[in-house]
């Protein structure tokens, strides 16, 4: 049976790992190579290491952390931040990530979604969408950009559709409103987004507790679901996170 | 020396890293027929389409690799590299394949039927098949999947499938039954991605390189 996935989810700045709430107050959580080790060898299903402050001058010291992070890592892979065309993207996997996931790029230019898609095959292609519940709540919820500081005006189901009909393989969906505040993943946004298209999703945003995930994967149709700051600091491991969800009739990857 | 073939489909950092992990020695990235055909083991890694796969017939890759099967040369097909091994795909029907198994490989199905409360409901079935499934009905001659268990899980993602048949080493379910490991004799395919399927993977490919 296929299992719901638990991601551990790396945010990078400046070659560390860094946790935000809501996107601000960034705290140093450690090397990122040493974290995604330890999070394989606790029972994440995958890994994403996200770049969350890319820029043009960091590539070198991001790509070098990549190549530290993959070296003995036998799980999916998945980095993002500043992947701005087919090359970077290139640079990306001849480091040892398995798919990259793209956001802004994306928005600015869909065509780089097949564009990468061509070369390394859709299910290398995540397209991650940040998004903010509108006036009118799941409704109106709308994609920002540059790490969630610009609207785009554009909603994010009709974002969704487009990426899948360019050929994404999975859905990134950050929910800007439960973002670090471990409060519970946005299910009704994750349903909406889910129920629309044929690709996976991958829930992000809001995990505090084993019933959270218990909850977007169930009422929330997640495929998948990211976390970071409840591994970080030690809170749960996956194993025992993939425990909890196993005794709640969640199918899960165990022993891992 | 294992050659590993190189036909511009995606990614083969992953698969190199997981053989030179395993301390297999002497892994070369190759085009060249002469390489296949001089190699001890032969993998043929792949993600993407299966149209990809016709540089394998345009590069003179399928006769070396028919000629080295035949003369016992263990094989490793990944992902679209097991389709491969059957006689095509309706990804791109007009692409051969190896035709070391016989039927078609197919997209899964949009929709699978389901029990619910006693009733049979059509539910929508999502697709590409992605994440971690569990493999069942191991066979127990398999050399490939020696050590490893029913019910382990491996990582896939992949949109189309071989069917089931005699030469099946292992199935999982996805919209139904499909081919996860396929083995006859030194002919050898997994739908599954080993180099990222943690230690139930590792473990494949282990038994692959002591072949």
């Amino acid at each position: 049976m296929l299992t719901k996935r638990i991601i551990a989810c790396l945010d990078v700045r400046g070659g560390r790992v860094v946790k935000g709430v809501q996107f601000v107050d960034i705290v140093d959580a450690g090397d990122p190579a040493e974290l995604a080790h330890r999070h394989a060898a606790a029972g994440a299903d995958e890994i994403v290491l996200l770049d969350i402050t890319a820029t043009h001058e960091g590539r070198g010291t991001l790509l070098e952390t990549v190549r530290r992070a993959a070296a003995k890592l036998f799980v999916p892979f998945t980095v993002g931040g500043g992947i701005g065309s087919a090359e970077d993207a290139a640079a990306v996997f001849d480091a040892g990530a398995d798919k990259v996931s793209i956001n802004s790029a994306a928005i600015a230019r869909p065509e780089l979604i097949g564009e990468i898609g061509a070369s390394f095959g859709a299910q290398a292609v995540i397209v991650a969408i940040d998004a903010r519940r509108g006036a009118r709540g799941v409704e109106d919820a709308e994609v920002y950009v540059s790490g969630g500081r610009k609207a785009t005006g554009l909603r994010v189901v009709e974002w969704a559709l487009e990426a899948e009909a360019r050929g994404a393989g999975e859905i990134l969906l950050t929910s800007m409103d439960t973002d670090g505040m471990r409060g519970g993943f946005d299910c009704e946004l994750t349903a909406a987004v889910s129920s629309a298209v044929q690709i996976p999703v991958i829930a992000s945003g809001g995990a505090g507790s084993a019933e959270h995930f218990a909850e977007v994967f169930g009422r929330g149709k997640a495929d998948a679901a990211l976390a970071a700051s409840i591994f970080h600091f030690g809170v749960t491991d996956s194993r025992e996170l993939k425990g909890r969800l196993q005794q709640a009739g969640v199918s899960v990857r165990l022993p891992c | 020396m294992i050659a590993v073939i190189d036909y511009k489909a995606g990614n083969l950092t992953s698969v190199v890293k997981a053989l030179k992990f395993l301390d297999a020695r002497d892994v070369v990235v190759t085009q060249s027929p002469e390489d296949v055909l001089r190699a001890d083991k032969i993998v043929l890694p792949g993600v993407g389409h299966f149209q990809s796969t016709q540089l394998l017939k345009d590069l003179g890759l399928t006769e070396a690799v028919r000629e080295a099967v035949a003369k016992g040369t263990p094989f490793l097909g990944i992902c679209v590299g097991l389709q491969w091994l059957y006689e095509g795909s309706t990804e791109a029907p007009e692409t051969d394949g190896l035709c070391a198994f016989s039927s078609q490989c197919e997209r899964f199905p949009a929709k699978e039927i389901k029990q619910i409360n006693g009733k049979e409901i059509a539910v929508e079935l999502k697709s590409p098949h992605v994440g971690w499934n569990s493999l069942e009905q191991i066979r127990p001659d398999s050399r490939l999947l020696r050590g490893v268990a029913d019910g382990a899980f491996v990582y896939f993602t992949h949109s189309w499938r071989a069917p089931v048949s005699h030469d099946t080493a292992a199935v999982t379910n996805y919209g139904g039954a499909f081919t996860a490991a396929v083995e006859r004799g030194n002919v050898m395919g997994v739908q599954f991605h080993p180099e990222k399927s943690a230690e139930v993977g590792l473990r494949v490919l282990q038994n692959f390189v002591e072949l």
